[in-house]
């Protein structure tokens, strides 16, 4: 099975651009989504390989179109949901209360 | 199985980190005092400089130098690091006729321990799609790019060695993507070879 992520060889991509003086992380919410990652790791709710594949699986326009950290939280949502760890409705109802301004 | 789910999340990503963070902390499945940690860790005490005192190591003293090109994890641990991507280490030297090129094309293997989290363009598309053609020897990157920037160290010849950061450590992974290196496997790694494939199907040369 290959994927949107078998960038290897890939035409159009563009010049490799690196930002000078980069800082580790580049907003607030990056931070915590890493960290989110790694404790969610570190407490057994997935492994690593299924970290990889439940990013290989995005929709390979979204794939490309969101950032790495956006990649991580993807897979976070997408693992915990399926492995029942939380219910999508409620992360559903806790954007949506959030969106509104409250917890 | 594709990962579609049935509600589109939010465009704003800091209201999805506030949503897990606090759905997990109400379920007390993630301790807030460990996310500090984790970040003040990553951003402050792990980076390249502990990378740097392990080559500088290696510079002044031979018998390390030895330890460290035959057992990466171990000699490194040596100093004091290791841990999360950093469980299988391997090093090679760079000489004057030789340059390693280190690329993930499938997503941002790093070693952690002794360089940090890797830099936003480590991890996205153009070098992990072109990190692979440049050592190679397609025109990818040319000797006078280089020049243009100065920087005296990429010095190609332009042989290989290639080192996928998965492969040349992860051997458990190797069946997984592995395979795909074979020409003619359906799942190829070089998307040029497939596209030939194809046109040859199609009856063109």
């Amino acid at each position: 099975m290959n994927g949107i992520h078998d960038l290897g060889g890939m035409h159009g991509h563009g010049p490799v651009d690196p930002e000078t003086n980069e800082p580790v992380f580049h907003a607030p919410w990056e931070r915590r989504a890493f960290a989110l990652m790694i404790s969610c790791f570190a407490g057994g709710q997935y492994n690593v390989d299924e970290f990889r594949h439940a990013i290989e699986r995005m929709a390979p326009a979204d794939y490309l179109r969101s950032s790495y950290y956006e990649h991580w939280l993807h897979a976070v949502e997408t693992l915990l949901v399926e492995k029942g760890v939380i219910k999508e409705s409620e992360l559903a109802a806790k954007w949506a209360a959030l969106a509104k301004g409250g917890a | 199985m594709a990962s579609h789910r049935h509600s589109e999340p939010p465009s704003d990503p800091a209201l999805r980190v506030k949503a897990l963070e606090s759905l997990l902390t109400e379920k007390k499945l993630i301790d807030p005092a460990a996310i500090d940690a984790l970040i003040e860790t990553f951003e402050t005490k792990i980076g390249p400089r502990n990378g740097a005192k392990v080559v500088a190591r290696a510079w002044v003293d031979p018998a390390y130098k030895q330890r460290l090109l035959s057992d990466a994890t171990k000699a490194i641990a040596e100093l004091g690091y290791s841990g999360m991507q950093g469980e299988d280490m391997v090093v090679v030297e760079n000489t004057p006729k030789v340059h390693n090129l280190l690329v993930c094309t499938l997503c941002s293997c790093y070693p952690w321990p002794v360089l940090g989290l890797p830099p936003v363009w480590y991890k996205a598309a153009p070098y992990r799609a072109r990190g692979d053609r440049a050592a190679r020897g397609a025109r990818g990157v040319r000797p006078q790019a280089a020049g243009r920037r100065r920087d005296p160290h990429l010095g190609f010849d332009r042989g290989t060695p290639l080192h996928g950061a998965t492969r040349a450590s992860r051997g458990h992974r190797g069946l997984e993507r592995g395979s795909a290196r074979g020409a003619g496997h359906a799942r190829c790694h070089d998307r040029r070879r497939q596209g030939q494939a194809a046109g040859a199907l199609r009856g063109r040369a």
